[in-house]
């Protein structure tokens, strides 16, 4: 042990502990085919049945469904792919994992933050299949490509900020089975928002809810750039309107399910 | 010289269980140091503590002088913990987890390379050093999780329970590679609830139960409390185990003791096979079968009895939080 021995002061600096626990989670799941195939053929078969089962009978406005479907889909899609970072995160805390590492000299955010990173860089995988995907159905960007790419680029701000969200439920949770079963409890948010269907085609009270809650403003923010002015128009207001919501909200999910996290990492 | 791990009256609650109550002990440099006890008896509770896992709430705790409430991170530098669980990544190789943990220790890319094959060298895991860890054995992962507690050469190596659920030929590998370390120059803390695991490697025992420190010592003076053997007879019929434990009780030794539900009778002796001789006199006198005689070591619950005058009760571990055993 003589090699090492030297390192009275050894401490790992947060951005180079950060990076290698996220590579961890990343290797996990790339060596881990099940994981990446599953969650694909999952998230492609609900966009088929979305697009041709349902598709027929709900009238989005002043755009083809398809178009309004896709967007709404692929946004809300990190709210299915971020149940798996609960679980995974309910796993490490139940099988030890993290007790060694809260034994080690590293700064406590670390562990988290890597994690949060490293899940919403995979979801990568995911968004980027589901966007092809949306093409071939029907999908066609009305608006600039720069937008879209901007558009793409949002889904990842919100997915590292429902992350969050999910961490905190894996914590508390106490073991796996229990923390998918808690991030069911986010599912209503998918649903109630304009992701599948129109706002205004709910009901007076579940309407106020469905258009201010943060996954309405993330897919609202997303539709309209993809698709451009003229759908703006549709849903009442500029791109930048959505933007700026959906990431104070981004914002809002971050600290406030940061805090608990960490919190709640830190006692053990 | 500071002492490796000085605790005093630490105490610790889960709710309404009190898991540590005013535990006592002190570890010094060039010891390995075996916590001995029952399930339930404070042993995890303690283990986490000094890992700065959990805080205790009374009591003084330090581990290299360094006090764990109020400076967390000093001890963390200095220790390397292994759990009860194998916490290490199936999805990684061998080098792989050793070299993360190193890195997180703070060692550059190259240094954690140099320190995991060494490491991998060392727990004798070099041939599979390259494989995913989801394709080792129970017994090769525990070593791999005792190499990534090793791995940031920690001045004092944590184990909590390290053989528990493991095959005898890997147990007695894991001894061996625990052993090599200590040679090295490594203060080690475990826990165990095998008196011979502690015999074998602890170079001292603190005995606990209830949260506190019954006994302290060396394996050797401990065991002599107890009585240095122990005679055992087995009887075909429970009806016989009366009379046996009166014809034994001529035996120069303690009170004979009877167990019904394994219809066995045993008793401390101070000496050796002359005595067994003595005791094999006696019960030939007996028109009884016998289905067993045996002169062995004492086991951890005789060696409590001894020491408690009570024998060991197998209460469930107290939970630190849902599913995580904390004791």
């Amino acid at each position: 042990m003589a090699t090492a021995t030297l390192t009275a002061t050894n401490k790992a600096s947060l951005l180079s502990s950060t990076t290698v626990i996220a590579r961890r989670t990343f290797l996990k799941f790339i060596r881990t085919p099940q994981l990446v195939v599953v969650g694909t053929v999952q998230g492609a078969m609900f966009l088929l049945i979305f697009r041709y089962v349902f598709g027929g009978a709900i009238r989005a406005g002043g755009v083809s469904y398809v178009n309004f479907l896709v967007p709404g889909f692929i946004t809300t899609g990190i709210i299915w792919q971020g149940m798996m970072s609960a679980g995974g995160v309910a796993e490490d805390l139940d099988q030890g994992f993290f007790d060694r590492l809260r034994s080690l000299p590293i700064p406590r955010a670390a562990v988290l933050t890597g994690r949060a990173l490293a899940d919403s860089g995979t979801q990568l995988w995911g968004l980027t299949i589901m966007t092809i995907i949306g093409f071939a159905i029907g999908f066609r960007l009305g608006g600039s490509v720069a937008n879209g790419i901007f558009a793409f680029a949002l889904i990842v701000v919100f997915s590292f900020a429902f992350e969050w969200v999910f961490i905190t439920l894996g914590l508390y949770a106490g073991n796996a089975q229990a923390a998918q079963g808690m991030s069911l409890m986010l599912i209503p948010f998918t649903f109630v928002s304009s992701a599948f269907v129109p706002v205004k085609s709910m009901p007076g009270a579940l309407q106020a809810v469905a258009a201010h809650q943060p996954v309405t403003y993330m897919v609202d923010a997303v539709r309209t750039l993809v698709l451009g002015s003229n759908s703006a128009a549709a849903l009442g207001h500029t791109s930048g309107y959505y933007v700026v919501r959906a990431l104070l909200w981004s914002a809002g999910l971050v600290v406030v399910f940061g805090t608990i996290a960490v919190n709640r990492y830190r006692k053990g | 010289m500071t002492a490796t791990i000085e605790a005093s009256g630490v105490v610790k609650r889960f709710g309404k269980t009190v898991a540590l109550n005013g535990l006592d002990l002190v570890a010094q440099h060039g010891e390995i140091l075996a916590v001995l006890g029952p399930n339930g008896a404070g042993k995890t509770t303690f283990v986490r503590s000094v890992a700065t896992l959990i805080r205790p709430d009374e009591g003084t705790l330090r581990v290299f002088g360094h006090d764990v409430l109020e400076d967390p991170g000093a001890v963390r530098q200095t220790i390397g913990l292994a759990g009860q669980f194998a916490a290490i990544e199936p999805a990684m190789t061998g080098r792989e987890n050793l070299e993360m943990v190193a890195r997180l220790f703070g060692q550059s890319k190259r240094d954690a390379r140099a320190s995991s094959t060494k490491v991998l060298e060392q727990m004798g895991l070099s041939d599979a050093a390259d494989r995913l860890s989801r394709t080792y054995s129970g017994g090769m992962r525990r070593k791999l999780d005792l190499g990534a507690s090793l791995v940031g050469s920690p001045k004092l190596l944590l184990l909590d329970e390290p053989t528990t659920g493991l095959d005898p030929q890997s147990r007695i590998d894991l001894w061996d590679a625990i052993r090599s370390l200590v040679d090295q120059g490594t203060d080690v803390l475990l826990t165990t609830q095998y008196l011979d695991e502690a015999d074998r490697l602890a170079s001292h025992m603190v005995v606990i139960n209830h949260g506190k420190a019954i006994a302290a010592g060396t394996p050797a003076e401990l065991k002599e409390s107890a009585g240095r053997s122990v005679i055992e007879v087995a009887v075909r019929e429970r009806d016989d185990l009366a009379q046996v434990a009166k014809v034994l009780a001529q035996v120069p030794g303690s009170e004979p003791q009877i167990d019904e539900s394994t219809r066995r009778v045993t008793l401390s002796v101070e000496g050796g096979m002359e005595l067994l001789r003595d005791a094999l006199k006696y019960l030939e006198s007996l028109d009884i079968v016998l289905d067993d005689v045996a002169l062995r070591q004492p086991k951890l619950d005789e060696v409590f009895l001894a020491l408690t005058g009570q024998a060991l009760d197998e209460e469930e571990e107290p939970k630190a939080r849902k599913g995580h055993g904390a004791a």
